[in-house]
């Protein structure tokens, strides 16, 4: 089969993985814009959330919920509860750290803070290691068969389309809810210039803690579908893909989460149909190359403000 | 006697590996405690100065190594050079798209090019023997030092075993001390460059850039040179460990031995300050070395003692950017020659 017939299919996991990333995006975005650093655990923050979820499995079968396979998906209702919950006890845990962690450093360089969140990666991924090892776990070992579209010459799993849905959802409820909330606005108005939203009576520390708790949701749902993509989770999950998603973000130019949404699709299927032209071993530099070359070009990314 | 030698030679040993750290942490202060460059891909240089001393001075590919090229099997001292020299041209390559930009870049930009450096040296088998890795790098005057000891030791039986055991592990001592010289010389220059004009612009442009610019400093070219610099001394970092390793593969450079815990060495230490880089990279590796005595005590699996150390490690650098952000050392801030000891009632006056 040569390189070009491969890039159809390629193009949908591309769009896959790439749903991913750009939920990851949002949150290092928003994080930038807002708190005005970069957050090196955002990885590991997915990961805490795919570990959640896990955890949470278990105890939503045992509270009755069905988990039996709901339609031609591979999971049931207790796995969407899991992965909602998941959602919630990310953020909350995040939130603790601000509470011991970041908000003492909030007046600190912003270097200082980046230094901080290097240290919460390692910790973060760690206890993720101390606490269910380093193998591979799994949510379910059912296999599924993936439907099959010969006019398109492609295949695709009900799984896979559930996570595009679920990206675009969530894409879609951030925009609502930057757009016509008076949280979002003010989270808006805080990213523009956070002197200026504080003298109009904006609270920035509740800006804050939305940021952190939607940042931290995406992540954790985030982490969870490349649970369910990859079969299987490792406490490296978010940490493997934490320059593909920083490639995204300053694709998309960093500080817009529009911008985020556009990189992690561009990343993903870059990634994706790179291996039809070079070795999968380097799928991983793809990402850097992209971001190498977007510094080059044009740093304040695709739909960035110039500075 | 035994259990004190045992401490001697493990003393030996640890000050070689904490030594080597040091290199590392005198090369990432001058990028970030000088210039304040957010280097955080320390790993892709040490890794890349470990490679170029080993196919420089390691010895031709083996039958059934991967590798096709390397291994000129030149001396110690080239091996260095040369290790400084690469680390150096990759640090600049690195340094031209993100040195303009804002701090977070060059940040994702260096662990880029750490990630996509482990990936070349898991790829590229003709270069670098792929997973595998290289192996019998020569320790410098390895036979001469180890054949002596131990012909000694052999031509007198009637020596006390503690005595035996001491003297046969002679190169190691020999090597601490190559580690140690190496360190010191670095530290000296360093010192030497930090009180020169030119660490000033380097701390100027810490301080505030844009400052540096009007005072018409080119702060571009001056955070490259120091990027270059640190880049070629983590460089023959990583051509001290090949050395006295003797075996390298892409897993001895992973972002956790090669960047975070020379990051927290140098925080620990004293940002800015080259004898807290110091001071830190011994402390930190000591707490590291202390972490894995006493998780042997504990009761946990191998894998769970190993992410224990880590997150002692990780807590360690929250704990110190909380408490204590200027480290054990603190920068020796000059100025004596700014500011005049003001009496009581006198009014401020500009410097002479």
């Amino acid at each position: 089969m040569d390189a070009l017939s491969r890039i159809p299919q390629l193009l949908v996991y591309g769009i896959v993985s790439g749903s991913i990333l750009s939920l990851g995006g949002i949150g290092v975005s928003l994080t930038y814009s807002i708190l005005g650093f970069s957050n090196f655990a955002h990885g590991d923050t997915m990961a805490l959330g795919a570990y959640l979820a896990l955890a949470l499995l278990p105890v939503m079968a045992q509270l009755g919920l069905p988990s039996g396979s709901l339609g031609p998906l591979s999971f049931g209702w207790d796995f969407v509860a899991s992965l909602l919950l998941a959602a919630v006890g990310t953020s909350l845990a995040v939130i603790l750290l601000d509470r011991l962690l970041f908000a003492r450093l909030r007046d600190t360089h912003r270097i200082t803070l980046m230094i901080a969140t290097v240290g919460v990666a390692l910790a973060l991924r760690n206890l993720l290691q101390f606490v269910w090892g380093p193998q591979p776990h799994y949510y379910t070992t059912t296999i599924q068969r993936a439907i099959l579209i010969p006019q398109l010459g492609i295949r695709i799993k009900p799984d896979q389309i559930f996570i595009v849905a679920a990206a675009v959802l969530l894409a879609l409820l951030l925009h609502l809810f930057l757009r016509y909330t008076k949280m979002g606005k003010a989270m808006r108005a805080t990213s523009d210039n956070t002197a200026l939203a504080r003298v109009t009576g904006i609270n920035t520390e509740r800006v804050i803690l939305w940021t952190w708790v939607i940042g931290a949701s995406l992540a954790a749902v985030a982490g969870v579908l490349v649970g369910l993509e990859n079969k299987f989770i490792t406490p490296e999950l978010g940490w493997q893909m934490l320059l593909s998603i920083f490639a995204a973000v300053i694709l998309g130019g960093i500080g817009n989460p529009y911008g985020a949404i556009v990189g992690g699709l561009v990343v993903g299927i870059s990634e994706e149909v790179s291996t039809a032209f070079i070795s999968t071993g380097y799928k991983p530099a793809v990402a850097f190359a992209i971001l190498i070359l977007m510094l080059l070009i044009r740093p304040t990314g695709l739909l960035g403000r110039r500075r | 006697m035994e259990l004190f030698i045992g401490i001697v030679n493990y003393l030996v040993f640890f000050a070689i590996t904490a030594g080597t750290y040091g290199v590392l942490s005198l090369g990432l202060n001058v990028q970030w405690g000088f210039t304040g460059l957010f280097n955080i891909g320390v790993a892709g240089f040490y890794a890349v100065g470990a490679y170029t001393a080993a196919l420089v001075s390691g010895p031709p590919p083996d039958v059934w190594d991967g590798r096709v090229v390397g291994g000129f099997e030149l001396s110690f001292v080239v091996g260095l050079l040369a290790a400084a020299l690469v680390a150096g041209a990759v640090g600049f390559l690195i340094g031209l798209p993100t040195l303009r930009l804002r701090a977070d870049y060059l940040a994702i930009a260096t662990i880029g090019i750490a990630e996509t450096i482990r990936l070349v040296l898991k790829n590229e088998a003709w270069l670098t023997n792929g997973v595998w890795g290289l192996q019998q790098i020569p320790s410098p005057l390895h036979e001469p030092i180890h054949q002596g000891a131990v012909g000694f030791v052999r031509a007198r039986p009637d020596l006390a075993p503690w005595l035996q055991d001491l003297i046969s592990k002679a190169y190691n001592w020999f090597y601490l001390a190559l580690v140690v010289f190496v360190l010191v010389i670095l530290y000296l220059a360093m010192r030497r460059l930090a009180r020169s004009p030119w660490g000033r612009v380097l701390r100027a442009i810490r301080e505030d850039e844009d400052v540096a610019a009007m005072s018409g400093k080119n702060v571009f070219a001056y955070k490259l040179q120091a990027l270059v610099l640190g880049a070629m001394i983590m460089g023959i970092g990583g051509a001290l460990y090949a050395h006295y390793a003797r075996f390298i593969s892409p897993n001895s450079f992973e972002p956790l031995y090669g960047t975070f815990i020379v990051w927290v060495m140098l925080i620990l230490g004293g940002t800015g300050n080259n004898k807290g880089a110091i001071l830190g990279a011994f402390t930190v590796w000591g707490i590291w070395a202390a972490t894995d005595f006493i998780t042997g005590y504990l009761p946990f699996t191998a894998p769970q003692a190993a992410a224990l150390r880590i997150i002692v490690i990780g807590v360690l650098l929250e704990v110190i950017v909380l408490a204590r952000p200027q480290g054990l050392l603190p920068e020796v801030r000059r100025r004596r020659h700014l500011r005049r000891p003001k009496k009581t009632g006198e009014a401020d006056s500009p410097p002479p």
